[in-house]
């Protein structure tokens, strides 16, 4: 099973670049919730997959043999809730930014660096929602 | 107090003041107070701690009693100690700035509640001794980051967060990639447990991936080159005492984590991992400070100083020695009262000259002489003129890296420092020395109606020059301090030992 899984992680994390590095931030919240989900899957990965059997220890012994591996388990538990949190926090503040910026496209926005050039540049052409579609 | 209670300390006063924040979300006085008295609840709890381990012994405590590498612990040598004692120290100043500049407009029911949820994050980054466990602290820590960042709302602001939380994001998850492979091959995750297991394993080939791995993660958190572009992008939209907070804190966590990791777990293969470090040192020192040298804006040119100060705390990883190790430690530790202290003069810039752009201010050392003085003692600090303290810090890791042969390192490290007084001389020239155009007298005139408002911003960055000023004039202590620190970072069996400890429990409950 590890080659299947292996090939899963290398793929999403092609897809997550791919979509990462795409101008429209759509499209990278997309990439950052399958970047998550490819972390959570190495963490399953690392942690041994063989073992269906429930960690649970049998009455009268002191050690698991043969179960499932519990920790990643609840890394992966963990990290899932951590990253969902992100990425809604993200959407909100994508979509804020769409709404004031008026723009869907990360090449148009440069408010921030416009603050304070020693030159300031010339306008561009704006990009607006409509013109990105 | 046992160990159990220091450690536990300075986690519960920042969660406490995020809980009551959350409970007294509508009423701002109430946070305010609830704020400011957790942040000295911090501050006294880091000083316990520190009292408790400035002679060189480790704490460790067990969560729920569960032996070293099954439960999560809490660690704090000599340098996590003094980082948490900084942290409380910021927390304070900043929060005391913090109720005079320019939050008023903004504040809304959050402020006070992600400023505490920042120092919790920060705390538990510094005091945890556990690789999982500290991917979570880093995204407390990042989380509460985002919000500060976005508070007001401004288009500028928005337009930095996409940026800011996007590259950030990408760098906790590699962080926690890179875990998993850890986990992986080693099947642990206690940092202790993680430095017994690493030098055995056969294929050290791996050991030296996963290494240069997490200096891209924690790189990336520390803004050294060439992952820093989120920095410069995001941290001049902040208000001043926020983005004061950041500067102190959040890339030092990175530093931190670099220090830790390459010091605990990697040591073995400085070899390998030594000359790419070099080189990011003298890449990330060098672009940062011609970053800050064509920069008009006081928040970006000091943003750009963030950087390429990050360039000198990385000498003790690629040295290696006491002598460089104890001084990046001194240095991160000088950095952050330093850099800390100018982001604050930069917001009474802002409000007493009329404006962050150098441009359009000015006149400021003619109407406010000791306001100059102010700025000159951390800005000089900086620039790592003497007697002050960046002179110190600055001279151990150029000593050390010249003690160990690192010739380029050094030579770049001094030319660097003056391009900083350059940089700092260009806000000086401008801001101080020029003559104040009109919206400057406009601004200069408001901020001395209102007296309450001077006071508070004022009394931290006299208090954080004091501490400059200290490091400076009384430097033996700190220079010793940071010495066994160093020593103690590089002698791994003492924090072994400490986690390993047997906790005395635990017979009874175990079988």
């Amino acid at each position: 099973m590890e080659p299947v899984f292996a090939i899963a992680f290398g793929v999403m994390i092609a897809v997550a670049a791919y979509l990462l590095m795409s101008r429209n931030v759509l499209r990278i919240v997309l990439g950052l919730l399958v970047l998550g989900n490819a972390a959570n899957l190495s963490i399953f990965l690392a942690g041994r997959l063989e073992s269906r059997i429930p960690p649970l220890v049998p009455a009268g012994e002191t050690a698991l043999a043969g179960g499932a591996n519990p920790l990643p388990q609840a890394l992966i538990l963990t990290a899932i809730v951590i990253s969902f949190a992100l990425v809604a926090f993200t959407v909100v503040l994508f979509q804020s930014a769409h709404r004031r910026l008026g723009t869907l496209d990360v090449d148009a926005m440069h408010e921030a660096e416009s603050l304070s050039r020693a030159v300031p540049r010339k306008a561009p052409a704006e990009r607006t929602l409509e013109a990105a579609e | 107090m046992s160990a159990h209670i220091l450690l536990t300390l300075p986690i519960l006063f920042p969660l406490l003041g995020v809980a009551l924040c959350a409970l007294f979300w509508s009423n701002k006085r109430a946070q305010r107070i609830v704020s400011l008295l957790a942040s000295f609840g911090l501050l006294g709890a880091a000083l316990a701690l520190m009292a408790a381990v400035h002679d060189g012994t480790v704490l460790a405590t067990h969560f729920g009693n569960w032996d070293a590498p099954f439960g999560i612990v809490f660690v704090a040598d000599m340098f996590a100690a003094a980082m948490v004692l900084i942290t409380g120290i910021m927390a304070v100043a900043i929060g005391i700035y913090g109720l005079a500049d320019d939050i008023e407009p903004k504040e809304n029911a959050f402020y006070h509640l992600l400023y505490q949820g920042l120092l919790l994050g920060v705390t538990g980054a510094f005091l945890t001794g556990d690789i999982f466990n500290l991917y979570v602290w880093f995204e407390i820590m990042l989380i509460s980051s985002f919000g500060l960042l976005a508070l007001g709302g401004t288009r500028a602001q928005l337009d930095a967060g996409i940026k800011y939380v996007t590259l950030n994001l990408i760098a906790t998850t590699f962080f926690l990639i890179t875990v998993a492979f850890l986990y992986g091959i080693t099947g642990t995750l206690n940092m202790a447990d993680l430095a017994r297991v690493l030098p055995t394993l056969e294929n050290q080939g791996l050991v030296t991936t996963l290494a240069v791995m997490f200096l891209m993660a924690f790189g990336a958190k520390a803004a050294v080159f060439p992952l820093f572009y989120w920095l410069p992008a995001a941290y001049h939209t902040a208000s001043a005492p926020i983005v004061a907070i950041f500067a102190a804190l959040l890339t030092k966590v990175g530093v931190y984590a670099i220090i830790r990791t390459f010091t605990l777990l990697f040591d073995g293969d400085a070899g390998y991992t030594g000359p790419i470090v070099a080189g990011i040192a003298i890449f990330t020192m060098v672009t940062g400070v011609l970053g800050a040298a064509s920069h008009f804006d006081v928040r970006r040119i000091l943003s750009f100083h963030i950087i390429s100060q990050i360039g000198y705390m990385l000498f003790g990883i690629v040295v290696a020695t006491p002598l460089a190790v104890g001084g990046s430690i001194l240095y991160v530790i000088h950095h952050i009262v330093v850099k800390a202290n100018l982001f604050l003069l930069a917001g009474v810039i802002n409000r007493a000259g009329g404006s962050f752009d150098l441009k359009k201010t000015g006149g400021l050392y003619k109407t406010m002489p000791m306001l100059g003085v102010l700025f000159l003692i951390p800005a000089l600090s900086l620039a790592g003129l003497p007697p002050l303290s960046g002179f110190w810090s600055k001279f151990t890791v150029i000593k050390a890296s010249l003690d160990a042969g690192h010739i380029a390192l050094a030579a770049s490290g001094l030319a660097v420092g003056v391009l900083t007084l350059y940089s700092m001389i260009k806000i000086w020239n401008e801001a101080f020395w020029k003559a104040a155009p009109e919206t400057a007298e406009i601004a200069m005139a408001r901020w001395r109606a209102d007296p309450k408002v001077r006071v508070l911003m004022l009394a931290p960055i006299v208090s954080l020059a004091a501490i400059t000023l200290t490091i400076g004039f009384f430097a033996e202590p700190f220079v010793d301090f940071s010495m066994r620190a160093g020593a103690q970072l590089l002698d791994k069996s003492v924090y072994i030992d400490a986690v390993f400890a047997p906790t005395s429990q635990l017979a009874e409950i175990r079988p």
